[in-house]
């Protein structure tokens, strides 16, 4: 049994000591798969590394003890330890990329892991490995052995990482956001693979996800964390059809999905308190909707309920408000009378916009997108790389397509080469009608008027907003350049309604990027399309780099502002519950082509192709108890 | 009233000076630059390279002063040429000469040790009657004294003692003030805001640079309660003070380190952020540029060129009134021609941290809004790219102290009748391979050298430290962590 109790992790950082857990207690047993769930920065990989003492230079244990079996790892010397890591306890990361080292053949590094850690040697160790290539579902595994990772693919790469961690017969596997790199058909095989050997070889896994359904399907227990803390630890079932924290029940509420279409999603308002303070009173309290007095007033403790069930909040102390009320009240509040008219909206736009579907905002014929691949002397173009081959939809008025598809079937180029940002660098054939004005063809004074209506937000908001510039000159960047006519004092008007517009404080325009999280980069990110007023926002995966909580603030905006404004949205994504949730139209891609498109309850709902339903069977799942 | 000479590597100086002012001043209102540099001064070992080069830099800016004192009026002629205009002396003072005249003065006949009263060689004098070869007294290292064989010890510990008491008090003047102002500054109450600083508790290590301050007063002090009576660091071929010449050859190598720098960088941003922002053919025709540069040796190239220079400098004496301002164009164009032919190493570091920006989304977005390139290489791929620029140029300065000491040994460097580090190794060459050996000028050239020099680098790896985050992560924080467990 793996022990960990009271555990302490301190880090040395610019801002001060962090306090990245503080007091985590668990046990894994052999043969169980116990998932540790938490949004980023709460302490779930701090957990993993504290336990096989992987820290980083700048952290340390300040207080606990992580026990195997009856060995406690923290006192063992470092020539102890390495035995442990590997032989006992085996880890799997979330960069398959980076995990395997490039100039060693994949049988070498398997076979290097063997003979550290088993009796085998030379051609049985190779035997080994062949082998447990094999079991892991490489193809002609004889042959591929010596092979280097750069030949092979992420979701073979994470094979071989599983082979690897796996031949040398570990007791435990710590498997760190293990598919989070992958594409969802891969992650579903790859689920799959580590389910089948935890029971075969009958492990102990500690599975580290920030996604809740990956955990569904996977997991017997579940423990949620928050602000370095476990808030609540319940068998899987139990977790999933009664949560009981307060933000537990709040982040089941926050995915988006189907069932939920129209409805503003329940976000999470604020982000995660900053570790470096002290905590006088319920971590959580200042964004829960359940917080009152008692929740300020002392560090709520980790408190058993019946059926194994432990929750950290003052709800549930003993002596407390009857538990029946608590729901209710929560009950309530989530349904705000302003949810019901935005959903009386949506009917409205719905409406209005099957009047317009005549004409559609953009028409999309035959893009193809063709990369040169450069050579030689000057660069001359020797070959070239198709991303996109013929692609056909309409995008109509004030509706939102989403274009679905794993990494690199070409629907973010597919994006840029729509706001014309692909000039230069590939060929672009076809046409984009813009209100029946083909964007490929404009030159000049035209296409900057073109591009004051089509506008792009990107994934990762820490790297769409330049570092060295201030928020206010972000926003007014698109605003000079597209519309030199508007005077400073209504340049600056309009920024501020903008900045209003997405939630954020007027004070945040006098501040740089580096001073806002994630999602308040991604409302800045908003802002500076929406000002120069477009109609149409290419939304690049904007939410894929967002934590859960987050991620339904970014979508409610979006929705709202589609609402208000009648802005179209071209959703780039690879999360079917967000497609669920925001899209009017679907069209899904494979290699180029897109396989199949149709309104979104159509696609998603009877799919007519087999890549799509293979897409849509990937999908983990939250368990269906959750959704009612 | 002196005529004031403009050289100009003086302009150049108080050009960057005046730009460090403005600088700092910009500083204040951008918190997140000025919290990195905080950074760079919170290492210990950058502030008390800081203080060392502080000190050089006040020795240059004192040494970049220059002016032609005014000649006294000729007596007797007064009536015969009507107030004619005021003549000047032919020799170019700056204001560090006018301090240190008095060694100026003391010129010796030849070769003195450090601190000694009789010279080095030996000359046929009559003594007593009889034609001896004995070593003659000096004029003025330790002149004035009667018996030197007696005196010598004792005087020279009591001017040092002198000297440093007064260096001392000097320091510890200095430090009070640092002290008051850091009390006068803080929030905290004075005494616990002074308990900090003596155990040097402060984020910034004010401590150190009190300790460097109070070192560098110590030395200065004990040099300078001697300079006036003796040669300190002995006198040279030609009986110059070697404490002088050393004094001198920091501008030089402070004017080669800042401006041969500053020179590589305009080529080297322009080119760099040029090729990896446009790529295709601007990208090769300037890779092929630095490519076929950084092929050519260097030595070789700046060797042509300077041999250029020298030849037109040669050839058109009538351009410059004094020697001085003769030798100073020649370090200019130095300066230039160093610039000129070393940007080649920045320039690629540029071109493949623009080639990673130029892909990222802001950028992009910039793109979608239809921005200019210029402005997108101005406002997005420059700010993102300076401090590779700031963390090179720092590297390079002292990188180019020690390659003038090069150019210098090899004959193609600064002019001889400037003073230099590089120079005075030079000349050592012979001295170090005579017997005995005459070891001083190079043991001197090579102490301050190596100190500025290691100052410099310090300081650079400070800068790095702070602006290079990737410098940061790679390298373990080693504060103290609370004790437990």
């Amino acid at each position: 049994m793996l022990q960990i109790d009271g555990l302490q992790v301190e880090l040395d950082a610019d801002a001060g000591l962090v306090r990245a857990i503080d007091g985590l207690r668990l046990s894994l047993q052999r043969g169980e798969t116990f998932a540790l769930v938490g949004e980023s920065g709460c302490g779930k990989s701090m957990t993993a590394l504290a336990l096989t003492r992987l820290l980083p230079d700048s952290g340390r244990v300040a207080a606990g003890s992580v026990k195997l079996d009856d060995t406690e790892l923290l006192d063992l010397p470092e020539t102890a330890m390495r035995a442990v890591r590997g032989g006992r306890i085996g880890m799997i990361f979330q960069e398959p990329g980076t995990s395997l080292n490039p100039v060693l053949r994949v049988g070498e590094q398997i076979v290097e892991a063997i003979e550290t850690h088993t009796a085998l040697r030379g051609a049985a160790a190779r035997a080994k490995a062949i082998d447990w290539l094999r079991r892991v579902g490489i193809p002609e595994p004889e042959r591929r052995i010596d092979e280097y990772p750069f030949r092979m693919s992420g979701g073979q790469k994470q094979r071989v990482m599983i082979a690897m961690t796996l031949a040398a017969e570990p007791d435990y596997l710590i498997a760190d956001e293990p598919t989070t790199a992958l594409d969802v058909t891969i992650q579903a095989q790859i689920l799959d693979l580590l389910r089948d050997l935890q029971r075969e070889r009958h492990m102990g896994l500690l599975l580290i996800t920030h996604d809740l359904a990956v955990v569904s399907g996977m997991a017997q227990r579940v423990a949620l964390m928050y602000a370095g803390q476990i808030v609540e630890m319940a068998d899987a079932d139990t977790f999933f059809a009664r949560p009981s924290h307060p933000y537990a029940q709040a982040l089941l509420r926050a995915l988006p999905d189907a069932a939920r279409r129209g409805e503003a999603l329940a976000a999470i308002p604020g982000t995660v308190p900053p570790l470096t303070q002290h905590f006088t009173g319920c971590r959580f309290a200042p964004r829960c909707a359940q917080a009152h007095s008692a929740c300020t007033a002392a560090p709520p403790e980790l408190l058993p309920l019946e059926a194994g069930q432990h929750v950290r909040c003052v709800l549930f102390a003993p002596g407390a408000a009857p538990r029946d009320e608590a729901a209710e009240r929560q009950a309530a509040r989530s349904q705000t009378p302003w949810a019901v008219l935005t959903r009386a909206e949506t009917v409205q736009t719905d409406a209005d916009s099957g009047a317009l579907t005549a004409q559609p905002l953009l028409q999309v014929q035959g893009l193809c997108v063709r990369f040169p691949l450069r050579k030689g002397f000057l660069q001359r173009a020797a070959g070239y790389f198709e991303a996109v081959a013929g692609v056909d939809f309409d995008l109509p008025r004030g509706q939102t397509l989403a274009l679905v598809g794993e990494s690199g079937c070409g629907k973010t180029t597919t994006g840029k080469a729509i706001v014309q940002l692909l000039r230069g660098v590939a060929q672009v054939s076809g046409r984009a009608l813009l209100d029946g004005q083909d964007l490929f063809g404009l030159q000049g004074a035209s296409l900057q008027a073109a591009r004051r209506r089509v506008q792009i937000i990107f994934q990762d908001p820490f790297a769409s907003l330049n570092p060295r510039m201030r928020v206010a000159a972000l926003l007014d960047e698109g605003l000079a350049a597209l519309q030199p006519d508007l005077h400073r004092d209504e340049r600056r008007g309009r920024i501020e309604a903008m900045t209003d517009r997405v939630g954020l404080r007027r004070d945040a325009l006098d501040r740089y990027p580096h001073a806002f999280s994630g999602g308040q980069r991604q409302r800045i990110a908003i802002a500076r399309a929406l000002a120069v007023q477009p109609e149409l926002i290419v939304c690049d995966e904007p939410t894929s780099a967002l934590d859960v909580s987050v991620q339904a603030q970014i979508l409610n905006l979006l929705r709202e502002l589609q609402t208000d404004l009648g802005v179209s949205l071209l959703f780039i994504t690879h999360n079917i519950g967000v497609v669920a949730y925001v899209a009017h139209r679907v069209a899904v891609m494979q290699a180029g082509t897109i396989v199949e498109q149709g309104d979104a309850a159509e696609v998603l709902g009877q799919p007519a192709q087999t890549y799509t339903r293979q897409l849509l069977a990937s999908v983990p799942r939250l368990h269906p108890l959750v959704t009612g | 009233m002196p005529q004031f000479v403009l050289l100009w590597t003086d302009v150049a100086i108080w050009l960057l000076v005046i730009a460090l002012l403005a600088y700092g001043g910009y500083l204040r209102r951008q918190p997140q630059l000025a919290s990195t540099w905080a950074k760079v001064f919170r290492q210990p070992s950058a502030m008390a390279s800081s203080v060392v080069l502080a000190a050089c830099l006040l020795l240059t800016l004192a040494d970049s002063l220059h002016f032609r004192a005014a000649l006294p009026p000729v007596a007797g002629g007064g009536d015969s040429a009507p107030a004619t205009a005021p003549a000047f002396d032919a020799r170019v003072q700056s204001a560090l000469d006018w301090l240190l005249s008095d060694l100026v003065e003391s010129r010796e006949a030849t070769y003195s040790q450090p601190l000694a009263t009789h010279a080095f060689t030996k000359e046929s004098l009559e003594v007593d009657g009889q034609v001896q070869r004995v070593a003659p007294r000096l004029v003025h290292g330790g002149g004035h004294l009667d018996d030197p064989a007696t005196q010598w010890a004792r005087d020279v510990s009591r001017r040092a003692a002198a000297g440093l008491a007064q260096g001392l008090a000097i320091g510890a003047l200095l430090c009070g003030a640092l002290a008051l102002t850091l009390v006068a500054r803080g929030t905290a109450p004075a005494r616990e805001t002074l308990s900090d600083l003596l155990h040097g508790h402060t984020p910034t290590p004010w401590r150190t640079a009190a300790a460097t301050l109070l070192v560098l007063c110590a030395g200065g002090g004990v040099v300078a309660g001697l300079m006036s009576h003796y040669h300190v660091f002995g006198t040279d071929v030609t009986g110059n003070d070697v404490l002088y010449q050393t004094l001198k050859s920091i501008r030089t190598a402070f004017v080669i380190g800042t401006l041969a720098t500053l020179a590589t960088l305009p080529l080297a941003v322009v080119l760099g952020i040029v090729a990896g922002y446009f790529k295709g053919w601007a990208d090769e025709a300037i890779q092929y540029l630095y490519t076929v540069l950084s092929s050519i040796p260097n030595i070789l190239l700046i060797a042509a060129c300077v041999l250029m220079v020298q030849v037109f400098l040669d050839k058109h004496p009538e351009l410059f009134e004094t020697g001085v301002e003769r030798a100073d164009l020649k370090l200019f164009l130095l300066c230039a021609v160093l610039g000129l032919t070393g940007w080649a190493g920045l320039c690629r570091l540029l071109r493949a941290e623009t080639l990673k920006l130029r892909e990222l989304e802001y950028v992009q977005a910039a793109q979608a809004f239809g921005v200019s390139h210029t402005r997108i290489m101005l406002r997005h791929i420059f700010p993102n790219v300076a401090h590779l620029m700031l963390i090179v140029t720092v590297l390079e300065f002292s990188a180019l102290i020690l390659y003038e000491a090069v150019l210098s040994y090899v004959g193609v460097g600064v002019d001889p009748s400037m003073n230099s580090f590089g120079g005075m190794i030079n000349f050592s060459r012979n001295e170090m391979s005579r017997d005995p050996v005459v070891w001083w000028p190079f043991a001197a050239a090579f102490c301050f050298m190596v100190t500025l020099v290691l100052a410099a680098n310090l300081f650079a790896d400070g800068v790095q430290d702070a602006f290079d985050p990737r410098a940061r992560a790679l390298r373990p924080r080693r504060r103290k962590l609370m004790a437990g467990r």
